[in-house]
């Protein structure tokens, strides 16, 4: 029981973050109908920004209150700028081309950014992992029974942050004025413009947002000691994609329920299914064969099983609606 | 009356009677639309006057939605010029000319079907900071159109193709337009909905609003237009006054059936 409980909190934790990470995903593709290939690695050059910065506040001030909170706002304030850039100077000149261009350029991008942080040149990191500072001390913050269940402060955190930038997106998109605009941007920008709407200010705006949420899921995500390392975007970004689709792309709460399943899923697939597979195997004789059979190893086939079982039984995401064709 | 109505051919425009002065309040000189290899408008010169109703008519293909596009900014013209109040407004994008006072009710309705019609409504005021006259507007569209009033709450995507038209023009008004272009505002609408519709029209011109309406229906056109334009493939091939488009010859063979 309590076994459950503490896999519950973690996938709980774990599944936020991948929450924030595929709003950007899934807001982008709301207002341009591009996948953001680029999107993960937007969030890693948020991670290796926090990271400058708290190198820069120096361990006594990196985690104060005060540091922590200008870790974030910075990286988010970074990353914001670099979507904004990509935007305008990548994907806005292949606005009315082919879908298929943008999404080249995307996964271009996206190379650009995780191989080009591999280089050991200037500012840019160079290929080695590291550790992220630590900006919220970890401790123990509720233990029940004698280290049974073990909620951390840092995945409390992380939960509120999520949720309540969540919360945020969700006023800023369904009860603002700027939100209808994005709403209307979303499902015909020529017509949009008709109404006054300036489309490119509202794009390059959603890709700012995007890229600062991604920035700060980024940093949660290093903080639960993950290495930080160029290619780290790439594997976030396509589980947040996962996530995104299997909600139901272009749908705001349907990524964070998506997002939310997906990490209570791969938790329960770490915690469980070793013994499932392992007796499984027994039974197979499948040992002999060298496969493994530790929950972890099976964590990301579950995953990208869900999304092949998702887009198979219900393509468009289990709260996407079939969009009507336009006329 | 006089009617001796004087057809002059200039440039090939074949032009019946007199047209009553008006201070232009669109112009349009040698507009060109080309889709790639297409051309769709090859130069074509039109005028709307102060609060004068002009009408664009012919057969499908003519190019009378790509004229509405470039005027108000949907699409880039491959030439010419179009001139808003004597301001030279070509190459604008189209949210900077709902500020100057166009507002375009496009092919297709272009409703938002996402949003709610209320919401549609209020899109249709993004530019407008009055909040007091908005209200005023939006409660003389529901005036109009009690249909859309009592839907108001439903998503837009629920409404039926006469009620998305109502709502589109609704939404057009809302921006409180000096001048109005419509695309085929009766396009598959019952009749007592097209003469609604019609009779609205009427009554915002004479409150002073310009419009450029392009129709299907050439006999409703022309009876509220002052002026009317005829296209064909591309070109501007008749001009006139409404009634006498509805009475020329070419005009009833090829546009009203007879
Ligand atoms: N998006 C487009 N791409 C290519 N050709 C187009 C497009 N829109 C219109 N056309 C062509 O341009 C010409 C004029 O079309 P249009 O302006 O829609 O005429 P109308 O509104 O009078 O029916 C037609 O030959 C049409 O096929
Ligand atoms: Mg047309």
């Amino acid at each position: 029981m309590n076994d459950l409980i503490q896999h519950l909190i973690n996938g709980l934790a774990a599944g936020t973050i991948y929450a924030l990470v595929a709003l950007g995903y899934t807001m982008v593709y709301g207002v341009l109908k591009l996948i953001n290939f680029a999107h993960g690695d937007v969030m890693m050059v948020g991670v290796y920004m926090g990271y400058a910065t708290a190198g820069h506040l120096g361990r006594e001030h990196q985690s104060t209150f005060l540091g922590a909170t200008l870790v974030f706002l910075l990286s988010m304030a970074g990353c914001g700028l670099l979507g904004f850039l990509i935007e305008r100077l990548a994907y806005r000149p292949l606005r009315d081309k082919s879908r298929l261009t943008s999404l080249i350029t995307a996964i271009g991008i996206s190379f650009t950014l995780s191989y080009g942080f591999q280089l050991d040149i200037g500012f840019l990191p160079g290929a080695s992992p590291r550790a992220f500072p630590e900006i919220i001390k970890p401790h123990e913050w509720i233990v029940i029974g004698d280290h049974d269940v073990i909620i951390w402060n840092w995945q409390v955190i992380s939960f509120l942050i999520a949720i309540l930038l969540m919360l945020g997106l969700q006023i800023l998109v369904f009860r603002t004025r700027f939100g209808r605009a994005m709403r209307a941007v979303s499902f015909d920008h020529r017509i949009a413009a008709l109404m006054g709407i300036p489309v490119d200010r509202v794009i390059a705006f959603t890709f700012m947002l995007g890229s600062a949420l991604a920035a700060g899921a980024g940093i949660l995500y290093a903080i639960k000691d993950t290495a930080v390392q160029p290619l780290m975007g790439l594997y976030v970004g396509l589980k947040a994609f996962v996530a995104a689709v299997i909600g139901g792309i272009g749908h705001v709460p349907g990524a964070v329920a998506g997002a939310i399943l997906l990490g209570l899923t791969e938790e329960f697939v770490v915690g469980y299914a070793g013994d499932v597979l392992r007796g499984l195997g027994a039974v197979l004789h499948l040992d002999s064969l060298g496969v493994g059979f530790t929950g972890s190893s099976w964590r990301d086939a579950v995953a990208f099983g869900f999304l092949i079982i998702v887009l198979l039984v219900r393509p468009e995401g289990i709260f996407g609606r079939v969009t009507a064709e336009k006329v | 009356m006089s009617g001796a109505a004087v057809a002059q051919e200039t440039g090939g425009v074949k032009v019946l009677g007199t047209r009553a002065p008006r201070e232009p309040h669109l112009e349009i000189q040698g507009l060109r639309v080309s889709y790639g290899a297409i051309q769709a408008l090859r130069g074509i010169d039109l005028t709307v006057g102060r609060a004068e109703v002009v009408a664009l008519i012919g057969a499908n293909g003519a190019g009378k939605t790509s004229t509405l596009r470039a005027v108000s900014g949907m699409l880039k013209p491959a030439g010419g010029k179009i001139l808003l109040d004597g301001r030279d407004v070509t190459g604008l994008k189209a949210h900077q000319l709902v500020p100057r006072g166009m507002a375009h009710a496009p092919e297709g309705r272009g409703i938002f079907l996402n949003l709610t019609v209320e919401e549609n409504l209020d899109l249709g005021a993004y530019r407008r900071r009055d909040t007091a006259e908005i209200a005023k507007d939006l409660e003389y569209c529901f005036h109009l159109f009690p249909r859309i009033k009592e839907r108001r709450k439903q998503m837009a995507g629920t409404l039926s193709g006469g009620e998305q038209q109502m709502l589109a023009i609704s939404r057009a008004l809302m921006s409180r337009p000096k001048l109005l272009l419509l695309d085929e505002p009766s396009l598959g609408l019952a009749p007592q909905v097209t003469e609604t519709i019609f009779r609205t029209l009427k009554e915002v011109n004479e409150r002073g609003m310009s419009i450029l309406l392009v129709e299907q229906n050439a006999h409703l056109a022309l009876q509220l237009a002052h002026y009317g334009y005829v296209l064909e493939t591309g070109e501007v091939v008749m001009a006139g006054p409404g009634r006498e488009l509805l009475e020329s010859p070419e005009v009833r063979k090829a546009y009203l059936g007879e």
